[in-house]
């Protein structure tokens, strides 16, 4: 317990992702919570890749965790255009009314 | 050792509970103010693996710039006029205890500087003479030049995409039309008229 090891950093990462599916299914309002989900399931893959790049000595997870970050960085960017055009088109955010491609 | 056991606990607590608040709370301008104290005891955490490059650009690109692109959506799509009127003082108390328990954490990084060695995990990166950041940039600028040049194209594809997706050509606005400007002959702008002495021209007939 006190000597805090990879295996610490993992149960963090493990929690933190199954927080993030979670609250995909959990919220069924409001869309840009269900993107911040995203957002901490992709911190937790972060965690991931550090803990295992320090405690393995290899930097390729570090560099690996810098384009994940670009990656969530432009996802937020497109998912949240898409959401603004969203409540352009329709007025609301809320998941239930997204059904136009259902048919 | 019990140092760094307490710190990580510290960050790691912070860190669950204020994802299970982003998920669990009903107000989304909380929601984002969470994520944010969350960004920020991950990059803690990073700090403290002896990541610092990394927990600076976590620092950097998630609150500086994801976590304000939510909060502008959310300010800018939650319209309910009731809460527009009350003010956003409504905020302030949430909005001051995130900020108190970021300013804590961000103490506790710069009081236990000076105990780098015993916090931080111990690295071969950091023992030889490269640091962290000279470490990642030695292998990102040879190795993994490629996929950093893809990263960047990536990022440029999520601008345009953002642009295209939100533009609005409105109509109402006069807009400079430089080809009509260019082409505007003389003959379209100038009319002489023989004006006759003392009868005067109509204008506009």
């Amino acid at each position: 317990m006190i000597e805090i090891g990879l295996t610490h950093y993992l149960f963090l990462s493990v929690i933190i992702f199954s927080i993030g599916v979670f609250g995909i299914f959990l919220n069924r309002k409001n869309v840009i919570v269900i993107l911040m989900s995203v957002e901490l399931i992709l911190i937790s893959v972060n965690i991931n890749l550090v803990s295992f790049s320090v405690y393995l000595n290899d930097v390729v997870g570090q560099i690996f965790t810098m384009f994940v970050l670009t990656v969530a960085a432009a996802e937020a960017a497109i998912g949240l255009a898409i959401l603004v055009v969203f409540f352009r088109n329709k007025g609301s955010i809320h998941v239930d009314d997204i059904n136009s491609l259902k048919g | 050792m019990l140092a760094h056991a307490i710190i990580f606990y510290f960050f790691a607590f912070v860190t669950i509970t204020s994802s299970i608040m982003v998920i669990s709370t009903k107000n989304t301008v909380h929601a984002v103010f969470l994520l944010i104290l969350d960004f920020v005891s991950v990059s803690c955490l990073f700090i403290m693996l002896g990541a610092e490059f990394l927990g600076m650009i976590t620092l950097i690109v998630y609150v500086g710039a994801v976590a304000v692109l939510f909060l502008f959506v959310v300010m800018m799509i939650n319209i309910d006029f009731a809460e527009l009127k009350s003010g956003s003082l409504d905020y302030m108390p949430f909005g001051l205890l995130v900020g108190l328990v970021i300013l804590v954490e961000l103490g506790m990084m710069a009081v236990s500087w000076k105990y780098k060695p015993d916090f931080v995990v111990k690295n071969p990166m950091t023992t030889t003479t490269a640091s962290n950041t000279e470490s990642i940039g030695l292998l990102i600028y040879t190795d993994y030049f490629f996929f950093f040049q893809l990263a960047g194209f990536i990022l440029l594809v999520a601008m345009i995409g953002a642009i295209v997706l939100t533009f609005r050509r409105k109509n109402s606005l006069r807009r400079q039309d430089i080809t009509k400007q260019v082409s505007r002959e003389r003959e379209d702008a100038v009319e002489l008229i023989k004006v006759i002495s003392s009868k005067g021209v109509k204008i506009n007939d």
